[in-house]
Protein backbone atom coordinates (compact mmCIF):
# COMPACT_ATOMS: atom_id res chain seq x y z
CA UNK A 1 0.00 0.00 0.00
CA UNK A 2 1.46 3.31 -1.04
CA UNK A 3 1.80 6.30 1.26
CA UNK A 4 -1.00 8.07 -0.54
CA UNK A 5 -3.40 5.16 -0.16
CA UNK A 6 -2.54 4.84 3.52
CA UNK A 7 -3.27 8.52 3.96
CA UNK A 8 -6.57 8.17 2.11
CA UNK A 9 -7.51 5.17 4.21
CA UNK A 10 -6.82 7.12 7.36
CA UNK A 11 -9.04 10.00 6.29
CA UNK A 12 -11.90 7.79 5.12
CA UNK A 13 -11.81 5.77 8.34
CA UNK A 14 -11.60 8.80 10.62
CA UNK A 15 -14.63 9.46 12.84
CA UNK A 16 -15.14 12.90 11.27
CA UNK A 17 -15.34 11.51 7.73
CA UNK A 18 -17.50 8.60 8.86
CA UNK A 19 -19.90 11.00 10.54
CA UNK A 20 -20.37 12.92 7.28
CA UNK A 21 -20.37 10.14 4.68
CA UNK A 22 -21.95 6.92 5.79
CA UNK A 23 -21.11 4.75 2.81
CA UNK A 24 -18.58 4.62 0.03
CA UNK A 25 -18.86 3.78 -3.62
CA UNK A 26 -19.14 0.01 -3.20
CA UNK A 27 -21.04 -1.39 -6.17
CA UNK A 28 -23.40 -3.69 -4.31
CA UNK A 29 -27.19 -3.70 -4.60
CA UNK A 30 -27.50 -2.55 -1.00
CA UNK A 31 -25.08 0.32 -1.46
CA UNK A 32 -26.75 1.41 -4.70
CA UNK A 33 -29.98 1.85 -2.77
CA UNK A 34 -28.18 3.58 0.10
CA UNK A 35 -26.57 6.02 -2.33
CA UNK A 36 -30.01 7.36 -3.16
CA UNK A 37 -31.98 6.85 0.04
CA UNK A 38 -29.16 8.07 2.29
CA UNK A 39 -28.63 11.33 0.42
CA UNK A 40 -31.05 14.17 0.97
CA UNK A 41 -30.63 15.51 -2.59
CA UNK A 42 -30.64 12.22 -4.45
CA UNK A 43 -33.54 10.84 -2.46
CA UNK A 44 -35.79 13.08 -4.53
CA UNK A 45 -35.60 9.99 -6.74
CA UNK A 46 -37.05 6.61 -5.94
CA UNK A 47 -34.14 4.21 -5.37
CA UNK A 48 -35.21 2.08 -8.34
CA UNK A 49 -36.75 3.22 -11.59
CA UNK A 50 -38.17 1.54 -14.63
CA UNK A 51 -35.63 1.08 -17.37
CA UNK A 52 -37.60 2.97 -20.03
CA UNK A 53 -38.06 5.95 -17.67
CA UNK A 54 -34.32 6.57 -17.67
CA UNK A 55 -33.80 6.82 -21.41
CA UNK A 56 -33.16 10.29 -22.73
CA UNK A 57 -35.32 9.70 -25.79
CA UNK A 58 -38.19 9.00 -23.44
CA UNK A 59 -37.83 11.88 -20.95
CA UNK A 60 -35.91 14.44 -23.05
CA UNK A 61 -34.60 15.35 -19.56
CA UNK A 62 -36.92 18.35 -19.75
CA UNK A 63 -38.25 18.25 -16.19
CA UNK A 64 -34.70 18.11 -14.88
CA UNK A 65 -33.62 20.95 -17.16
CA UNK A 66 -36.54 23.07 -15.98
CA UNK A 67 -35.47 22.49 -12.38
CA UNK A 68 -31.86 23.25 -13.29
CA UNK A 69 -32.96 26.55 -14.84
CA UNK A 70 -34.87 27.32 -11.65
CA UNK A 71 -31.71 26.70 -9.63
CA UNK A 72 -29.59 28.82 -11.99
CA UNK A 73 -32.00 31.74 -11.68
CA UNK A 74 -31.90 31.43 -7.88
CA UNK A 75 -28.10 31.49 -7.74
CA UNK A 76 -27.67 34.30 -10.26
CA UNK A 77 -30.71 36.11 -8.88
CA UNK A 78 -29.33 36.23 -5.35
CA UNK A 79 -26.10 37.61 -6.77
CA UNK A 80 -27.99 40.35 -8.63
CA UNK A 81 -29.98 41.21 -5.51
CA UNK A 82 -26.80 42.34 -3.79
CA UNK A 83 -26.44 45.18 -6.30
CA UNK A 84 -29.98 46.11 -7.22
CA UNK A 85 -32.36 48.49 -5.45
CA UNK A 86 -36.06 48.28 -6.40
CA UNK A 87 -36.49 52.06 -6.29
CA UNK A 88 -37.42 53.99 -9.45
CA UNK A 89 -34.59 56.52 -9.01
CA UNK A 90 -31.92 53.84 -8.62
CA UNK A 91 -33.09 50.72 -10.44
CA UNK A 92 -31.90 51.64 -13.92
CA UNK A 93 -28.61 53.11 -12.65
CA UNK A 94 -28.04 49.90 -10.70
CA UNK A 95 -28.53 47.92 -13.89
CA UNK A 96 -25.79 49.96 -15.59
CA UNK A 97 -23.64 49.63 -12.49
CA UNK A 98 -23.86 45.85 -12.36
CA UNK A 99 -23.33 45.60 -16.11
CA UNK A 100 -20.18 47.72 -16.22
CA UNK A 101 -18.66 47.77 -12.75
CA UNK A 102 -19.58 44.63 -10.85
CA UNK A 103 -17.32 41.59 -11.15
CA UNK A 104 -19.16 39.10 -13.39
CA UNK A 105 -22.19 41.41 -13.26
CA UNK A 106 -22.97 41.22 -16.97
CA UNK A 107 -22.56 37.48 -17.28
CA UNK A 108 -24.68 36.93 -14.16
CA UNK A 109 -27.44 39.13 -15.54
CA UNK A 110 -27.23 37.42 -18.93
CA UNK A 111 -27.41 34.01 -17.34
CA UNK A 112 -30.36 35.03 -15.17
CA UNK A 113 -32.30 36.27 -18.15
CA UNK A 114 -31.46 33.47 -20.56
CA UNK A 115 -32.11 30.82 -17.91
CA UNK A 116 -35.51 32.40 -17.27
CA UNK A 117 -36.37 32.23 -20.99
CA UNK A 118 -34.99 28.70 -21.23
CA UNK A 119 -37.08 27.70 -18.21
CA UNK A 120 -40.27 28.82 -19.95
CA UNK A 121 -39.36 26.82 -23.06
CA UNK A 122 -38.23 23.78 -21.04
CA UNK A 123 -41.40 23.71 -18.95
CA UNK A 124 -43.52 23.77 -22.12
CA UNK A 125 -41.48 20.97 -23.65
CA UNK A 126 -41.74 19.04 -20.37
CA UNK A 127 -45.52 19.39 -20.50
CA UNK A 128 -45.54 18.32 -24.14
CA UNK A 129 -43.40 15.26 -23.35
CA UNK A 130 -45.53 14.27 -20.35
CA UNK A 131 -48.60 14.59 -22.54
CA UNK A 132 -47.09 12.51 -25.35
CA UNK A 133 -46.15 9.63 -23.04
CA UNK A 134 -49.53 9.80 -21.31
CA UNK A 135 -47.76 10.23 -18.00
CA UNK A 136 -50.65 12.27 -16.58
CA UNK A 137 -52.78 9.13 -16.50
CA UNK A 138 -53.49 7.30 -13.24
CA UNK A 139 -51.94 7.41 -10.72
CA UNK A 140 -50.35 10.73 -11.67
CA UNK A 141 -53.46 12.84 -12.43
CA UNK A 142 -52.99 15.23 -9.55
CA UNK A 143 -49.30 15.65 -10.23
CA UNK A 144 -50.22 16.95 -13.70
CA UNK A 145 -52.47 19.53 -12.01
CA UNK A 146 -49.57 20.56 -9.76
CA UNK A 147 -47.46 20.76 -12.92
CA UNK A 148 -49.95 23.13 -14.57
CA UNK A 149 -49.80 25.34 -11.47
CA UNK A 150 -45.99 25.29 -11.72
CA UNK A 151 -46.23 26.22 -15.40
CA UNK A 152 -48.34 29.27 -14.53
CA UNK A 153 -45.95 30.16 -11.69
CA UNK A 154 -43.02 29.94 -14.12
CA UNK A 155 -44.70 32.45 -16.42
CA UNK A 156 -45.49 34.74 -13.47
CA UNK A 157 -41.92 34.54 -12.22
CA UNK A 158 -40.61 35.52 -15.62
CA UNK A 159 -43.23 38.24 -16.06
CA UNK A 160 -42.61 39.93 -12.69
CA UNK A 161 -38.87 39.86 -13.33
CA UNK A 162 -39.42 41.54 -16.68
CA UNK A 163 -40.20 44.86 -14.99
CA UNK A 164 -37.15 45.09 -12.74
CA UNK A 165 -34.56 46.56 -15.19
CA UNK A 166 -36.86 49.59 -15.32
CA UNK A 167 -36.09 50.39 -18.95
CA UNK A 168 -38.44 51.11 -21.84
CA UNK A 169 -38.63 47.45 -22.80
CA UNK A 170 -39.65 46.36 -19.34
CA UNK A 171 -42.27 48.94 -18.37
CA UNK A 172 -44.08 48.78 -21.69
CA UNK A 173 -44.06 44.99 -21.89
CA UNK A 174 -45.46 44.81 -18.37
CA UNK A 175 -47.97 47.56 -19.14
CA UNK A 176 -49.27 45.68 -22.18
CA UNK A 177 -49.27 42.39 -20.28
CA UNK A 178 -51.07 43.79 -17.27
CA UNK A 179 -53.64 45.87 -19.12
CA UNK A 180 -55.68 42.70 -19.48
CA UNK A 181 -56.33 42.83 -15.74
CA UNK A 182 -58.36 46.02 -16.08
CA UNK A 183 -60.65 44.17 -18.50
CA UNK A 184 -61.41 41.39 -16.01
CA UNK A 185 -65.16 40.82 -15.86
CA UNK A 186 -66.59 42.30 -12.64
CA UNK A 187 -63.16 43.13 -11.17
CA UNK A 188 -61.58 45.40 -13.80
CA UNK A 189 -62.60 49.02 -14.38
CA UNK A 190 -62.88 48.44 -18.13
CA UNK A 191 -64.32 44.95 -17.90
CA UNK A 192 -67.90 43.90 -18.52
CA UNK A 193 -70.34 44.06 -15.57
CA UNK A 194 -67.99 46.43 -13.66
CA UNK A 195 -70.92 48.57 -12.55
CA UNK A 196 -72.16 45.78 -10.28
CA UNK A 197 -68.95 45.92 -8.24
CA UNK A 198 -68.13 49.60 -8.40
CA UNK A 199 -64.46 49.33 -9.34
CA UNK A 200 -62.56 52.32 -10.71
CA UNK A 201 -59.12 52.96 -12.19
CA UNK A 202 -57.35 53.09 -8.81
CA UNK A 203 -59.40 50.32 -7.24
CA UNK A 204 -59.61 47.21 -9.40
CA UNK A 205 -57.76 44.03 -10.34
CA UNK A 206 -54.98 45.87 -12.18
CA UNK A 207 -54.54 48.41 -9.36
CA UNK A 208 -54.06 45.47 -6.99
CA UNK A 209 -51.30 44.15 -9.24
CA UNK A 210 -49.73 47.59 -9.82
CA UNK A 211 -50.16 48.95 -6.32
CA UNK A 212 -51.88 51.96 -7.88
CA UNK A 213 -53.74 53.23 -10.93
CA UNK A 214 -50.71 53.42 -13.21
CA UNK A 215 -47.41 51.61 -13.48
CA UNK A 216 -44.89 53.44 -11.26
CA UNK A 217 -42.40 53.18 -8.39
CA UNK A 218 -44.98 51.37 -6.25
CA UNK A 219 -45.30 48.76 -9.00
CA UNK A 220 -41.55 48.26 -9.07
CA UNK A 221 -41.43 47.45 -5.35
CA UNK A 222 -44.48 45.21 -5.61
CA UNK A 223 -43.09 43.24 -8.55
CA UNK A 224 -39.71 42.99 -6.81
CA UNK A 225 -41.24 41.37 -3.73
CA UNK A 226 -43.39 39.09 -5.89
CA UNK A 227 -40.42 38.15 -8.06
CA UNK A 228 -37.78 37.62 -5.38
CA UNK A 229 -39.76 36.37 -2.40
CA UNK A 230 -43.39 35.51 -2.83
CA UNK A 231 -43.57 33.56 -6.09
CA UNK A 232 -40.28 31.67 -5.52
CA UNK A 233 -41.61 30.52 -2.13
CA UNK A 234 -44.93 29.40 -3.58
CA UNK A 235 -43.11 27.71 -6.47
CA UNK A 236 -40.86 25.86 -4.02
CA UNK A 237 -43.88 24.57 -2.11
CA UNK A 238 -45.43 23.19 -5.29
CA UNK A 239 -42.08 21.81 -6.46
CA UNK A 240 -41.84 19.84 -3.22
CA UNK A 241 -45.27 18.34 -3.86
CA UNK A 242 -44.41 17.70 -7.53
CA UNK A 243 -41.19 15.84 -6.69
CA UNK A 244 -42.64 13.97 -3.77
CA UNK A 245 -45.50 12.70 -5.88
CA UNK A 246 -43.24 11.52 -8.69
CA UNK A 247 -41.07 9.77 -6.12
CA UNK A 248 -44.07 7.93 -4.69
CA UNK A 249 -45.70 7.08 -8.02
CA UNK A 250 -42.55 6.17 -9.91
CA UNK A 251 -41.05 7.88 -12.92
CA UNK A 252 -43.34 6.46 -15.56
CA UNK A 253 -45.82 3.79 -16.49
CA UNK A 254 -49.01 2.36 -14.96
CA UNK A 255 -49.43 1.93 -11.17
CA UNK A 256 -46.69 -0.04 -9.49
CA UNK B 1 -44.23 -1.00 -24.60
CA UNK B 2 -40.86 -2.28 -25.63
CA UNK B 3 -40.14 -5.79 -24.41
CA UNK B 4 -37.85 -5.80 -21.38
CA UNK B 5 -34.42 -5.81 -22.91
CA UNK B 6 -31.51 -7.80 -21.70
CA UNK B 7 -30.11 -5.79 -18.81
CA UNK B 8 -27.13 -3.89 -20.07
CA UNK B 9 -24.46 -2.45 -17.87
CA UNK B 10 -24.81 1.27 -18.35
CA UNK B 11 -22.10 2.45 -15.99
CA UNK B 12 -19.11 1.40 -18.01
CA UNK B 13 -17.52 4.68 -19.02
CA UNK B 14 -14.17 5.11 -17.34
CA UNK B 15 -14.57 2.00 -15.18
CA UNK B 16 -11.58 -0.24 -14.55
CA UNK B 17 -11.94 -3.88 -15.79
CA UNK B 18 -12.08 -5.34 -12.28
CA UNK B 19 -14.88 -2.98 -11.29
CA UNK B 20 -16.60 -3.68 -14.57
CA UNK B 21 -16.65 -7.41 -13.84
CA UNK B 22 -18.19 -6.65 -10.51
CA UNK B 23 -20.82 -4.38 -12.06
CA UNK B 24 -21.77 -7.18 -14.46
CA UNK B 25 -22.02 -9.61 -11.55
CA UNK B 26 -24.31 -7.23 -9.68
CA UNK B 27 -26.54 -6.83 -12.70
CA UNK B 28 -26.72 -10.59 -13.25
CA UNK B 29 -27.58 -11.29 -9.62
CA UNK B 30 -30.32 -8.70 -9.81
CA UNK B 31 -31.70 -10.16 -13.02
CA UNK B 32 -31.96 -13.57 -11.44
CA UNK B 33 -33.60 -12.17 -8.32
CA UNK B 34 -36.50 -10.41 -10.03
CA UNK B 35 -39.31 -11.76 -12.11
CA UNK B 36 -39.41 -11.55 -15.90
CA UNK B 37 -41.85 -8.57 -15.98
CA UNK B 38 -39.81 -6.34 -13.71
CA UNK B 39 -37.60 -4.02 -15.72
CA UNK B 40 -36.56 -1.79 -12.83
CA UNK B 41 -32.99 -0.63 -12.47
CA UNK B 42 -31.14 1.22 -9.76
CA UNK B 43 -31.35 5.01 -9.77
CA UNK B 44 -27.70 5.06 -8.76
CA UNK B 45 -25.81 4.83 -11.06
CA UNK B 46 -28.13 4.68 -14.07
CA UNK B 47 -30.44 7.67 -13.69
CA UNK B 48 -28.03 9.83 -11.69
CA UNK B 49 -25.45 9.42 -14.42
CA UNK B 50 -27.81 10.57 -17.17
CA UNK B 51 -28.96 13.52 -15.09
CA UNK B 52 -25.43 14.57 -14.22
CA UNK B 53 -24.24 14.46 -17.84
CA UNK B 54 -27.33 16.40 -18.87
CA UNK B 55 -26.62 18.99 -16.16
CA UNK B 56 -23.02 19.44 -17.28
CA UNK B 57 -23.97 19.86 -20.92
CA UNK B 58 -26.81 22.29 -20.30
CA UNK B 59 -24.80 24.30 -17.78
CA UNK B 60 -21.92 24.59 -20.24
CA UNK B 61 -24.38 25.66 -22.93
CA UNK B 62 -25.90 28.30 -20.64
CA UNK B 63 -22.50 29.72 -19.73
CA UNK B 64 -21.44 29.97 -23.38
CA UNK B 65 -24.77 31.55 -24.32
CA UNK B 66 -24.42 34.09 -21.48
CA UNK B 67 -20.87 34.96 -22.46
CA UNK B 68 -21.78 35.47 -26.10
CA UNK B 69 -25.16 37.20 -25.99
CA UNK B 70 -25.96 40.15 -23.75
CA UNK B 71 -29.39 40.61 -22.21
CA UNK B 72 -31.17 43.64 -23.65
CA UNK B 73 -31.27 46.93 -21.79
CA UNK B 74 -32.95 49.86 -23.49
CA UNK B 75 -33.10 53.51 -22.43
CA UNK B 76 -34.54 54.32 -18.99
CA UNK B 77 -38.25 53.89 -18.42
CA UNK B 78 -40.28 56.85 -19.68
CA UNK B 79 -43.97 56.46 -18.83
CA UNK B 80 -44.91 59.27 -21.22
CA UNK B 81 -43.20 57.80 -24.29
CA UNK B 82 -45.06 54.76 -25.57
CA UNK B 83 -43.06 52.73 -28.08
CA UNK B 84 -44.85 51.51 -31.19
CA UNK B 85 -45.39 48.59 -31.19
CA UNK B 86 -45.58 47.85 -27.46
CA UNK B 87 -45.21 44.12 -27.07
CA UNK B 88 -45.75 41.93 -24.01
CA UNK B 89 -43.00 39.40 -23.12
CA UNK B 90 -42.69 36.89 -25.97
CA UNK B 91 -44.47 34.04 -24.16
CA UNK B 92 -47.64 36.15 -23.91
CA UNK B 93 -47.62 37.29 -27.54
CA UNK B 94 -50.04 34.54 -28.58
CA UNK B 95 -52.56 36.10 -26.20
CA UNK B 96 -51.74 39.60 -27.44
CA UNK B 97 -52.26 38.34 -31.00
CA UNK B 98 -55.79 37.10 -30.26
CA UNK B 99 -56.59 40.62 -29.01
CA UNK B 100 -56.97 41.36 -32.71
CA UNK B 101 -59.90 38.99 -32.82
CA UNK B 102 -61.45 39.28 -29.34
CA UNK B 103 -62.05 42.00 -26.74
CA UNK B 104 -59.54 42.25 -23.86
CA UNK B 105 -61.81 40.63 -21.25
CA UNK B 106 -62.17 37.65 -23.59
CA UNK B 107 -58.65 37.33 -25.00
CA UNK B 108 -56.83 38.42 -21.87
CA UNK B 109 -58.88 36.93 -19.06
CA UNK B 110 -61.47 34.37 -20.13
CA UNK B 111 -59.48 32.44 -22.73
CA UNK B 112 -56.29 32.17 -20.59
CA UNK B 113 -58.47 30.91 -17.73
CA UNK B 114 -60.00 28.33 -20.05
CA UNK B 115 -56.52 27.25 -21.15
CA UNK B 116 -55.39 26.77 -17.55
CA UNK B 117 -58.61 25.03 -16.51
CA UNK B 118 -58.55 22.89 -19.65
CA UNK B 119 -54.99 21.77 -18.92
CA UNK B 120 -55.82 21.03 -15.29
CA UNK B 121 -58.87 18.87 -16.02
CA UNK B 122 -57.08 16.95 -18.78
CA UNK B 123 -56.22 13.85 -16.66
CA UNK B 124 -59.82 13.65 -15.45
CA UNK B 125 -61.59 13.98 -18.79
CA UNK B 126 -59.27 11.58 -20.61
CA UNK B 127 -60.40 8.12 -19.51
CA UNK B 128 -58.44 6.21 -22.14
CA UNK B 129 -56.31 3.78 -20.11
CA UNK B 130 -53.96 3.12 -23.03
CA UNK B 131 -50.76 4.98 -23.76
CA UNK B 132 -49.66 5.30 -20.14
CA UNK B 133 -45.90 5.49 -20.05
CA UNK B 134 -44.98 5.07 -23.71
CA UNK B 135 -45.22 6.94 -27.00
CA UNK B 136 -48.12 6.01 -29.22
CA UNK B 137 -50.21 7.83 -31.79
CA UNK B 138 -52.59 5.04 -32.79
CA UNK B 139 -53.96 4.39 -29.32
CA UNK B 140 -54.58 8.07 -28.52
CA UNK B 141 -55.36 9.72 -31.87
CA UNK B 142 -57.99 12.20 -30.67
CA UNK B 143 -56.15 13.33 -27.55
CA UNK B 144 -53.00 14.01 -29.52
CA UNK B 145 -54.87 15.80 -32.32
CA UNK B 146 -56.63 18.06 -29.81
CA UNK B 147 -53.38 18.85 -28.03
CA UNK B 148 -51.77 19.53 -31.40
CA UNK B 149 -54.41 22.13 -32.33
CA UNK B 150 -54.24 23.81 -28.93
CA UNK B 151 -50.52 23.76 -28.27
CA UNK B 152 -48.81 23.80 -31.65
CA UNK B 153 -51.30 25.38 -34.01
CA UNK B 154 -52.70 28.00 -31.66
CA UNK B 155 -50.29 28.71 -28.81
CA UNK B 156 -46.94 28.32 -30.59
CA UNK B 157 -47.80 29.64 -34.03
CA UNK B 158 -49.60 32.69 -32.63
CA UNK B 159 -46.51 33.47 -30.57
CA UNK B 160 -44.46 33.29 -33.77
CA UNK B 161 -46.91 35.63 -35.52
CA UNK B 162 -46.93 38.07 -32.59
CA UNK B 163 -43.16 38.05 -32.26
CA UNK B 164 -41.99 38.19 -35.86
CA UNK B 165 -44.86 39.35 -38.04
CA UNK B 166 -46.42 42.21 -36.08
CA UNK B 167 -44.99 45.72 -36.32
CA UNK B 168 -46.13 49.29 -35.59
CA UNK B 169 -49.85 49.60 -34.93
CA UNK B 170 -49.86 45.81 -34.51
CA UNK B 171 -50.06 45.68 -38.31
CA UNK B 172 -48.83 42.73 -40.28
CA UNK B 173 -45.25 43.07 -41.58
CA UNK B 174 -43.37 40.29 -43.34
CA UNK B 175 -39.78 39.95 -42.20
CA UNK B 176 -38.59 41.66 -45.40
CA UNK B 177 -41.04 44.60 -45.07
CA UNK B 178 -39.59 47.74 -43.47
CA UNK B 179 -41.49 48.78 -40.32
CA UNK B 180 -43.45 51.80 -41.52
CA UNK B 181 -45.14 53.39 -38.53
CA UNK B 182 -47.37 55.42 -40.88
CA UNK B 183 -48.70 52.37 -42.69
CA UNK B 184 -52.39 52.90 -43.36
CA UNK B 185 -54.63 49.90 -42.98
CA UNK B 186 -58.32 50.46 -43.71
CA UNK B 187 -60.49 49.43 -40.76
CA UNK B 188 -63.45 48.21 -42.72
CA UNK B 189 -64.53 45.32 -40.56
CA UNK B 190 -68.23 45.09 -39.74
CA UNK B 191 -70.27 43.04 -37.30
CA UNK B 192 -71.81 39.81 -38.48
CA UNK B 193 -75.47 40.92 -38.01
CA UNK B 194 -74.67 43.91 -40.26
CA UNK B 195 -73.36 41.57 -42.94
CA UNK B 196 -76.74 39.83 -42.86
CA UNK B 197 -78.49 43.15 -43.44
CA UNK B 198 -79.72 43.72 -39.90
CA UNK B 199 -79.67 47.39 -38.91
CA UNK B 200 -81.79 47.50 -35.75
CA UNK B 201 -79.70 47.38 -32.56
CA UNK B 202 -81.81 44.96 -30.53
CA UNK B 203 -82.60 42.72 -33.49
CA UNK B 204 -78.84 42.51 -34.15
CA UNK B 205 -78.16 41.69 -30.50
CA UNK B 206 -80.80 38.95 -30.52
CA UNK B 207 -79.42 37.57 -33.77
CA UNK B 208 -75.90 37.43 -32.37
CA UNK B 209 -77.08 35.81 -29.17
CA UNK B 210 -79.03 33.16 -31.05
CA UNK B 211 -76.10 32.49 -33.37
CA UNK B 212 -73.62 32.13 -30.52
CA UNK B 213 -75.93 29.87 -28.52
CA UNK B 214 -76.66 27.84 -31.63
CA UNK B 215 -72.94 27.35 -32.18
CA UNK B 216 -72.50 25.81 -28.74
CA UNK B 217 -75.74 23.79 -28.74
CA UNK B 218 -75.33 22.43 -32.28
CA UNK B 219 -71.62 21.89 -31.74
CA UNK B 220 -72.31 19.84 -28.62
CA UNK B 221 -74.99 17.76 -30.36
CA UNK B 222 -72.73 17.15 -33.36
CA UNK B 223 -69.86 16.13 -31.11
CA UNK B 224 -72.19 13.80 -29.18
CA UNK B 225 -73.39 12.09 -32.34
CA UNK B 226 -69.84 11.82 -33.65
CA UNK B 227 -68.51 10.30 -30.42
CA UNK B 228 -71.37 7.78 -30.22
CA UNK B 229 -70.84 6.78 -33.83
CA UNK B 230 -67.05 6.51 -33.47
CA UNK B 231 -66.77 4.97 -30.02
CA UNK B 232 -70.22 3.54 -29.31
CA UNK B 233 -72.94 4.14 -26.71
CA UNK B 234 -71.10 2.07 -24.14
CA UNK B 235 -68.12 4.43 -24.24
CA UNK B 236 -70.35 7.47 -23.87
CA UNK B 237 -72.00 5.93 -20.79
CA UNK B 238 -68.59 5.31 -19.29
CA UNK B 239 -67.38 8.82 -20.17
CA UNK B 240 -70.39 10.41 -18.50
CA UNK B 241 -72.23 13.66 -19.21
CA UNK B 242 -70.09 15.82 -16.92
CA UNK B 243 -66.88 14.86 -18.70
CA UNK B 244 -68.45 15.08 -22.13
CA UNK B 245 -69.99 18.49 -21.39
CA UNK B 246 -66.66 19.87 -20.19
CA UNK B 247 -64.78 18.49 -23.18
CA UNK B 248 -67.37 19.82 -25.59
CA UNK B 249 -67.42 23.30 -24.03
CA UNK B 250 -63.64 23.65 -23.97
CA UNK B 251 -63.22 22.16 -27.43
CA UNK B 252 -65.84 24.46 -28.95
CA UNK B 253 -64.15 27.47 -27.33
CA UNK B 254 -60.85 26.42 -28.84
CA UNK B 255 -62.34 25.95 -32.29
CA UNK B 256 -64.16 29.29 -31.89
CA UNK B 257 -60.77 31.03 -31.78
CA UNK B 258 -59.88 29.51 -35.14
CA UNK B 259 -63.32 30.33 -36.61
CA UNK B 260 -63.16 33.92 -35.40
CA UNK B 261 -59.74 34.32 -36.98
CA UNK B 262 -61.02 32.96 -40.29
CA UNK B 263 -64.07 35.25 -40.16
CA UNK B 264 -61.93 38.28 -39.39
CA UNK B 265 -59.08 37.69 -41.81
CA UNK B 266 -61.17 36.22 -44.61
CA UNK B 267 -64.47 38.06 -44.29
CA UNK B 268 -63.73 41.26 -42.34
CA UNK B 269 -66.12 40.35 -39.55
CA UNK B 270 -65.58 42.27 -36.29
CA UNK B 271 -68.05 40.80 -33.80
CA UNK B 272 -70.53 37.96 -34.01
CA UNK B 273 -72.56 39.07 -31.03
CA UNK B 274 -72.99 42.72 -30.02
CA UNK B 275 -74.81 43.52 -26.78
CA UNK B 276 -74.69 46.55 -24.45
CA UNK B 277 -72.52 44.54 -22.05
CA UNK B 278 -70.24 42.27 -23.96
CA UNK B 279 -69.19 41.75 -27.56
CA UNK B 280 -68.01 38.44 -28.86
Amino acid sequence: MSKWEQFKEQIVNSPVWQSMFRHGYDDTPRNRVLMVSGNVWLHLHPSKVRRHGVRLKFTWCMGGITFLMFLITIVTGVYLMFYYRPVAEYAYADMKYLEFDMPFGMVMRNMHRWAAHAMVIAVWLHMFRVFMTGSYKPPREFNWVVGVILLVLTLLLSFTGYLLPWDQLSIWAVTVGSNMARATPLLGHEGPFREFVGVNDVYDARALLFGGGEIGPHTLLRFYILHCVFIPLVTTVFLIVHFWRIRRDGLSGPPL
Amino acid sequence: MAAPNEPKVLATVGTAPAQLDKAVRVENTLRKARGPGDDKIHTWPHLVRVEFLCLLLVLAGMIIWSLLVDAPLEEPAAPTRTPNPSKAPWYFLGLQEILVYFDPWHAGVVLPSFIIIGLMVLPYIDINPKGNGYYTYKERKYEIQTFFIGFHVLWISLIIVGTFLRGPGWNWFWPWDPWDSHKVVALTSVDLPYVFGLRDYWVSAAFGLVLTSAYFVLGTILLYVWVVRKKGKEFMARWGMARFGLVSFLYLNMIAVVLKMVLRLGFNVQYIMVTPWINI
